[in-house]
């Protein structure tokens, strides 16, 4: 007898398997998410949105009431949903380039207010949806689309290190955590503090994962790990980088 | 804590940003999302002065692609929300109305047009009518009302939030920056007292129960796979949208029965064609005016009863032929010659169009 796999309760089960490519990493992070919002107990209370990009298709990934938006513009929907509706767990979940180009504006600015949401941005370097161009996290020197010689730092800049953007720019009782899927004990952690932090209601939350997209970067199982594990996370910083200062301590 | 913002009947001399304000706190708005534009920005300052008053709310975005999206997001909790925004700013809102469009979302948007291409001036203009009937990369799934006073402001402000509400269309009230500044007297009401019963709103994501346990989970979506997913969605959405139209049409008429020459203008422009077709008329030329009160859907069958004497149509806008476009298109077929007084980004009086019409020969 086949053993089902083991999946988070506010998954849907009819949507699975997920619509995913073979090896991407935004099951591993959506599965982390699935076991948070069990574990916490908050299926009826989230109202999640996904932006526009290979993040679009988590639409119908979970048994919770679920936004497909725009392009970036997961952040403003998500805010205004808190905002009418400040009993509700809002989750803006999306890519590098709907987080860090299309909606900068609006994630700058949505941690400059302190939005009580949580965004989960997955960050795998690169387009992947729309065919592996540039994105705002691609690697110095790493080929895509439309950096075919390889990312110029002097051509088009230095990648984004969100995470520590919005540390600089949220007050102290905000979260921000750059986790990566290449360790999910820690991933799921960081996500749970996040919802934890727009549970408590002292203010925005925001967890970049690093993830793996072995389509784009066209690399076999081997080499996709070690991109995350070592070319990633050695420009990229795993770990906490702004945990709201307890109560008791003010 | 005041209760009801507006009681009884009570008359007002007020600016039109002032009256928006008023008209949402009397429709029972809870929310407004905006971003500082001229001429609409007395709209915010009135409304967050008063809506705390009465336990509503207020986000100041980070520009109109925000308040846009942050309206389309309290909607969609339930909320009964609304934006008002002109000019650049409208551009900037078109790609979230377009997702209002595709999902049927009861949005509600001010728009207090002001000059243009561009910038333009920050006065007042008719150059907002295609991009807020058919803006975005859409079909034009929208109720655009056209106001002509701060009355209608008043009145069509409360109705927008019905009509988006009852037949999930996103809906414009669509004034100018005249109409926003100036001061003008006007009756305000409780809906209620006058038995305008607001449309109940509903929590399209976020209702109670566990979303696969209790209940289905919403999933609402805008990108589909196929060809013929979308060519159903869509479909689905022109035929809803041709059903309704007939009941969301509204449109007045001078003079139509006998009139050679007919009138077509709107929003505040109406104001000057009745005063042209009452002069002209005393000077027996049998002129007569039709005005639009909905753009969008354009009441093409009452228009059609309004020119059937007509011998001449002349449109009369401030914008290069954005209405008459749209006349064109609706009375195909109507060989009655259409001419049009186009002053785009001025101000059109009485006597200006009486001289027009009468130099015209």
């Amino acid at each position: 007898m086949a053993l089902a796999p083991n999946m988070p309760k506010s998954w849907r089960a009819e949507t699975k398997p997920h619509k995913f490519c073979p090896g991407c990493g935004h099951g591993l992070v959506l599965k982390a998410l699935g076991e948070c919002i069990d574990e916490l107990n908050i299926q009826d209370r989230v109202v999640f949105g996904c932006d526009i990009g290979c993040s679009l298709l988590s639409w119908d990934f979970f048994n919770v009431d679920s936004i497909q938006t725009h392009h970036g513009r997961t952040t403003p929907v998500l805010t205004g949903v808190k905002r009418a509706r400040p009993d509700r767990i809002c989750i803006a979940y999306m890519g590098d380039g709907g987080g860090y180009a299309i909606g900068s504006q609006h994630l700058v600015n949505a941690a400059s207010r302190n939005e009580k949401i949580t965004v989960i941005l997955v960050n795998n370097c690169v387009y992947g949806m729309t065919g592996g161009q540039m994105a705002p996290t691609t690697l110095p020197g790493m080929k895509t689309e439309t950096s075919p010689y390889g990312r110029d730092v002097e051509l088009t800049g230095n990648p984004t290190r969100g995470p520590e953007m919005v540390a600089a720019i949220t007050p102290p009782s905000a979260y921000v955590a750059r986790g990566t899927v290449a360790n999910l004990r820690q991933l799921k952690k960081m996500i749970k503090k996040a919802l934890e932090t727009q549970m408590n209601g002292t203010g925005f939350s925001f967890v970049e994962a690093l993830s793996l997209c072995p389509t784009n970067w066209r690399t076999n199982a081997k080499e996709t790990w070690g991109f995350v594990e070592k070319e990633m996370s050695q420009f990229f910083k795993v770990g906490e980088i702004k945990v709201p200062e307890s109560k008791e301590g003010k | 804590m005041a209760d009801k913002p507006v009681k009884g009947e009570k008359r007002f001399f007020v600016t039109g940003n002032e009256v928006v304000a008023w008209a949402a706190l009397a429709a029972n708005a809870e929310i407004m999302y905006g971003y500082p534009i001229t001429p609409q920005n007395e709209v915010m300052h009135y409304w967050t002065r008063l809506a705390p008053k009465y336990g509503r709310r207020f986000l100041q975005t980070e520009d109109e692609i925000s308040a846009g999206f942050t309206t389309v997001g309290g909607v969609l909790s339930g909320a009964r929300a609304f934006t008002a925004t002109a000019g650049p700013g409208n551009t900037l809102m078109q790609e979230s109305m377009s997702m209002a469009e595709m999902m049927q979302i009861p949005t509600v948007v001010v728009v207090q047009q002001r000059g243009g291409p561009s910038t333009g001036t920050v006065i007042y203009s008719q150059q907002e009518v295609t991009m807020t009937c058919f803006g975005g990369n859409g079909e034009g799934f929208r109720v655009v009302y056209s106001t002509g006073s701060h009355q209608e402001l008043y009145d069509y402000v409360i109705k927008a939030f019905n009509t988006a509400w009852k037949y999930r269309i996103p809906t414009f009230v669509l004034g100018d920056g005249y109409q926003a500044k100036i001061r003008e007297s006007l009756i305000m009401y409780d809906p209620e007292e006058r038995g305008i019963q607001m449309v109940p709103t509903e929590k399209i994501v976020g209702a109670s129960g566990v979303p696969g346990v209790d209940r289905e989970p919403k999933h609402l979506r805008n990108t589909y796979n196929t060809e013929e997913e979308l060519y159903k969605v869509v479909g689905d959405l022109a035929k809803h949208y041709w059903q309704v139209a007939p009941e969301i049409e509204e449109y007045e008429e001078f003079d139509c029965a006998d009139a050679e020459t007919v009138i077509v203008a709107h929003g505040v422009v109406t104001r000057a064609a009745q005063g042209a077709v009452k002069e002209l008329r005393e000077q027996g030329k049998k002129v007569g005016h039709f005005r639009p009160i909905t753009l969008r859907p354009f009441p093409k069958k009452a228009m059609e009863k309004a020119i059937q004497k007509a011998k001449e149509i002349l449109v009369v806008e401030s914008a290069e032929g954005q209405l008459a476009k749209i006349v064109k298109a609706e009375i195909y077929g109507s060989d009655i010659p259409i001419t049009g007084y186009f002053r785009p980004g001025m101000g059109i009086t009485a006597e200006e169009i009486v001289e027009y019409i009468l130099n015209k020969g």
